[in-house]
């Protein structure tokens, strides 16, 4: 196991993410693959910090861990609001700020 | 070699729940499925020696986003199946596919093409030099970051919180100076 074998499967997990936010319709599976993007940039930090040493790679994958989590929050009530004025979550059809 | 082997089975399990979570129809599977990625990962990092990180990998996301979004998907689905409601649209699945494959390709370029990457793993850190650093070097990203989850907490209790659109059932009152307003409103 090297480093460039974990870097490539970071890679091709963020690509598959992105594929999925911009094909999704559900506002809920693009979350998802928000997720599964953030996880691969997590990957390629924790085998930076085996590979290289340090204690800054680590650091950073916990704030992405922090972060990635506020933002499902923030993104799963907005989601709801929708959900509640529009009575779908397809965000095709959200075509307007205001309701 | 055990440790290669680890790392193939994880790869693959890892891949094939990440395409399950993009592809699958079924929302709720879907989430299922980020699990098992997420699970994947988790093991990963103890092979990695980062064993701190995949404990709070298995607690945080295994054991909350995926429930928070199990509540999500309950709360927000439509009346008479599940089956359908995640279908990718067909008109973008091409550029999608032109796009995420074009960015993998000159990934992958750019990881062949540099040279010297290390293929020998250095000592695993310990969980207290982590701690360590936390309360040293990096205390203020550390209290910054604990305001931003304050911060988007009550943001995302503002944003839940019903209020007044349509039919969305009475308001429930908060007690406090705010309460008037709100119980008003849902006369």
């Amino acid at each position: 196991m090297t480093l460039s074998m974990c870097l490539y499967l970071g890679a091709a997990l963020l690509c598959i993410g992105i594929y999925g936010v911009l094909t999704r319709k559900n506002a809920i599976g693009v979350l998802l693959s928000v997720e599964a993007m953030a996880n691969s940039v997590n990957v390629n930090l924790v085998a930076m910090s085996r590979y290289f040493g340090g204690t800054t790679s680590q650091l950073f994958a916990i704030f992405v861990m922090t972060i990635t989590v506020a933002e499902v929050a923030v993104g799963l009530a907005l989601v709801i609001l929708f959900y509640r004025a529009l009575q779908h979550t397809t965000l095709d059809e959200a075509t307007q700020l205001r309701h | 070699m055990l440790e290669l082997v680890g790392f193939g089975v994880i790869a693959s399990v890892a891949i094939v729940a990440a395409l399950a979570v993009v592809l699958w129809r079924n929302l709720v599977h879907s989430v299922l499925w980020l699990a098992v990625l997420l699970l994947a990962t988790a093991a990963l990092f103890i092979l990695l020696g980062a064993s701190f990180l995949g404990g709070i990998q298995i607690m945080l996301y295994a054991g909350g986003v995926v429930t928070l979004m199990l509540f999500a998907i309950m709360l927000t689905r439509r009346r008479g199946g599940v089956g359908v409601e995640n279908e990718t649209a067909p008109q973008r699945r091409f550029p999608a596919l032109l796009a995420s494959g074009t960015l993998f390709a000159a990934m992958a370029w750019a990881i062949h093409r540099t040279e010297g990457l290390p293929t020998e793993p250095q000592v695993p850190i310990q969980t207290s030099d982590l701690g360590f650093a936390f309360l040293s070097d990096h205390v203020l990203a550390f209290e910054v970051l604990s305001v931003l989850l304050l911060a988007a907490t009550i943001g995302a209790i503002v944003i839940a919180r019903r209020r007044d659109f349509g039919d969305a059932g009475p308001a429930r009152p908060l007690r406090g100076a705010g309460s008037r307003i709100v119980r008003g409103r849902a006369r």
